[in-house]
Parts: structure tokens; C-alpha cells; sequence
């Protein structure tokens, strides 16, 4: 046998090695574990706040850690900081491209990231009198689908040409790239302690990645669609993912597994975002179809459903006291909820 | 070449899944005890699961204060 044969045959065995060592620690499933859980209380949250002011569809938004402030971003071409407490608006970053589809704050909310379809990661300093572009991280070649600070210094990108990246903010460099999906990079989110961080991508796989040596260290399948969010558990031991398959899936890091499919009884909307509250338990999903399904993450109930909006629910948010989830939607409005 | 270029893909390939073989793993049945634990643990500090008191909601609706 030639040597392409023979690493070809040893890569099936280790998929199977896989496959069995999964099996024997699935000794149970998340729902009937769960089932001597009390049901979690059946809640309508009210919307409390309209905010009102871009003008075309919005693709994402982010809470700052003061509970606060919240950034959003149009394809009208602006980031809007809204004060969410006051409803009003409290700043306003023009963007060189319109194509936005991802916006965070850096821990002091005097940064903002975006990125899109221009395939960069723009840094905008919004602490002075006017916003200023602080760097432009040019080096993916695909977009920018999602960016999450570490610090003031430093960001993670996932982008559409299938790798995600580590940046350094003072040098406007790249220090790491992370390689191992095999289609474009739609989400990451970052551990707490800031080794690790999660992927999902349009090969249907979730990641697990070591961040200083950039190291897949995971890869978990189950979605059969594109994976469009992802969030950890508060315990940080398990994560979800939201997708294009309609369902969303809870994956356990420690038993390396889906351990719950949360999919309605007629499965026919996508999954654009999704954000937990304080505890875990309570999974709030934004889809295609306008809507948001509230989940009982336990038991993989539907609980509830915030309807409201009049397009497509792209982003959602809960801040970092759980005080309320906001929604973003291509209908051009926020809501916060509680 | 093309054949050196697959066999450097299969190498990497294989050692990844290496990687991913050898991981430990814990019976989804203590996964999901953990989990269930913390959600309880923290179910009464969580404002969305409990409910936000008006007095104490940032977000409550501003209405004017009718005297009769």
C-alpha cells in the first residue's frame, strides 16, 4: 500500500476510535436526566424598550459590561450606541462599508469592533469627542462574521475564508490563525479564563481551539446546516450552537457530544442567534421567521416566544447581569425585554 | 506535486485526529448532573428566570404619576 492508502486507512480508524469512545460515555441523554427537574417557569417577558433610529436591516449587536450601553450595526452603515436604561441614543460610528455583520465592545466599551463584507475588522476609539478608526486588521480573505475582544489589545475573528484569527491591536498584526474548518467561519466565543475559545462554521462542525498555540482541540458534529451562533453555558463546560438545520444543540466539552437537540415540532426556520440568561436555563433563540423561542435549555421545552418584531430576528443579546435580552431584526428596530 | 500535497494533507489529517482521539471523556449522565446543579444553584440570581420587580427594573416603562 502506498503511503496516501495507508494514512487514509489510519484516519478511519481513528474516526471510528472516536465514534466508539463517544458511545461508551453515552450513558444517558440531557432530556432524560432532566426529567425529575421541575419545568421551568412558563415566562412573557414584555418589551420594554423600542429603539428606534437605523434605517436599514440590522445584523448584530452587543452589550458593554456596564449593562448599559448596547451597540448595534446596520447595512445602513452605521454602529449606534444606544443607552439602553435612558432608550436614547448615545453615539453614532459612520462606517467606510456598509456591509457590517459583526460588532462588539472592548471591556471599557471605548472600543468598537465591526467587520463584514469588506473582509476586515475595523477599530473604532469612541471615547473622545468623535469616533476614531484606531485600525483596520486587513489579512482575511473572506469576511468578517464575528469579532469578540480579549482586552483593549487584542480580538479574535472568525471569517468566511474558513480560518478565524487572533489579532494584535497595537500592532495591527495577526499572531495566531486557527485552521481546521472546512467552510466559513459564522461565530466564536471565548472561554472565561481566555484559553480556549469556540467556533462554528458552515461545515456544520463546532471547535474547540487552544488559543496561544492555535491547536484544534475538539471538533463536534451533529447540525446538518450551517452553524450561524454559538454561547457557553455559564458552567463552561458545555456550549450551544444555533443553525441553519432549525435546531439548536447542546454539546457537552467534558463528554465530547451533542447531549440535547432543542428543534420545533415543525422545523422550518433557521436559527440566526442565541443568547442564555444568568443560570443557563433559560435559551433564547432568534430565527428566521421573525420570532424568538424561549427554551427550557434542561429539558429542551419551548417555553416562550417574544414576537414583536416584523422581519427576521438576526442578533440577540443578554447583558452581563441579566437584567433583560435584547433582539435586533432586519425589520431595522431593537427590543429589550424583561 | 499533487500526490506530495495529498499525502501532506492525509498527515496532517491523521495527526489531527490524533489529537481528537485522545482526549478523556466523561459519562454524560455526570455532564448533565453538573449541569443540572449549576442551573439550580444560580436559578434564584437569574432576573429572567425569577422575574424583575418593577422598583428594581431599569427598563420599567416611564409613566407619569396620576394623583386622583
Amino acid at each position: 500500500m502506498g503511503e496516501l492508502d495507508v494514512l487514509k486507512k489510519e484516519a478511519e480508524t481513528l474516526k471510528t476510535q472516536i465514534e466508539t469512545a463517544r458511545k461508551a460515555v453515552n450513558d444517558t441523554t440531557m432530556e432524560a436526566a432532566s426529567s425529575g427537574v421541575a419545568p421551568a417557569p412558563r415566562i412573557q417577558p414584555k418589551a420594554r424598550r423600542t429603539l428606534k433610529g437605523h434605517t436599514a436591516k440590522i445584523y448584530a449587536l452587543y452589550w458593554a459590561l456596564d449593562n448599559k450601553l448596547m451597540v448595534s450595526g446596520s447595512q445602513d452603515g452605521k454602529l449606534l450606541v444606544w443607552d439602553t436604561h435612558a432608550g436614547i441614543l448615545a453615539n453614532c460610528v459612520p462606517l467606510k462599508s456598509a456591509w457590517v455583520m459583526t460588532v462588539s465592545f472592548s471591556p471599557s466599551a471605548g472600543l468598537v469592533a465591526s467587520g463584514g463584507l469588506d473582509n476586515m475588522c475595523t477599530i473604532v476609539n469612541i471615547s473622545g469627542e468623535k469616533p476614531k478608526t484606531m485600525r483596520e486588521l486587513d489579512g482575511h480573505d473572506g469576511y468578517v462574521a464575528c469579532s469578540r475582544f480579549l482586552s483593549e489589545t487584542s480580538i479574535l475573528t472568525a471569517s468566511g475564508d474558513q480560518t478565524c484569527g487572533l489579532w494584535d491591536l497595537e500592532t495591527g498584526k495577526q499572531k495566531q490563525s486557527f485552521l481546521n474548518h472546512v467552510g466559513d467561519c459564522m461565530c466564536v466565543a471565548l472561554a472565561e479564563d481566555q484559553n480556549t475559545f469556540i467556533s462554528g462554521a458552515c461545515d456544520s462542525q463546532a471547535k474547540l481551539w487552544d488559543i496561544r498555540d492555535g491547536q484544534c482541540k475538539q471538533s463536534f458534529i451533529g447540525h446538518t446546516g450551517d452553524i450561524n451562533a454559538i454561547s457557553y453555558m455559564p458552567n463552561g463546560q458545555a456550549f450551544i450552537t444555533g443553525s441553519d438545520d432549525c435546531t439548536l444543540r447542546m454539546f457537552d466539552m467534558r463528554a465530547d457530544q451533542e447531549v440535547m437537540c432543542y428543534q420545533n415540532a415543525q422545523p422550518t426556520a433557521g436559527v440566526t442567534s442565541l443568547s442564555l440568561s444568568l443560570s443557563g436555563r433559560l435559551l433564547f433563540a432568534g430565527y428566521d421567521d421573525f420570532n424568538c423561542n424561549i427554551w427550557d435549555s434542561l429539558k429542551g421545552e419551548k417555553i416562550g416566544v417574544l414576537s414583536g418584531h416584523d422581519n427576521r430576528v438576526s442578533c440577540t443579546g443578554i447583558p452581563s447581569d441579566g437584567m433583560c435580552v435584547s433582539t435586533g431584526s432586519w425589520d431595522s428596530f431593537l427590543k429589550i425585554w424583561n | 506535486m499533487s500526490t506530495n500535497n495529498n499525502i501532506a494533507q492525509a498527515r496532517k489529517l491523521v495527526e489531527q485526529l490524533r489529537i481528537e482521539a485522545g482526549i478523556e471523556r466523561i459519562k454524560v449522565s455526570k455532564a448533565a448532573a453538573d449541569l443540572m446543579s449549576y442551573c439550580e444553584q444560580h436559578a434564584r440570581n437569574d432576573p429572567l428566570l425569577v422575574g424583575v420587580p418593577t422598583s428594581e427594573n431599569p427598563f420599567k416603562d416611564k409613566k407619569p404619576c396620576i394623583i386622583l
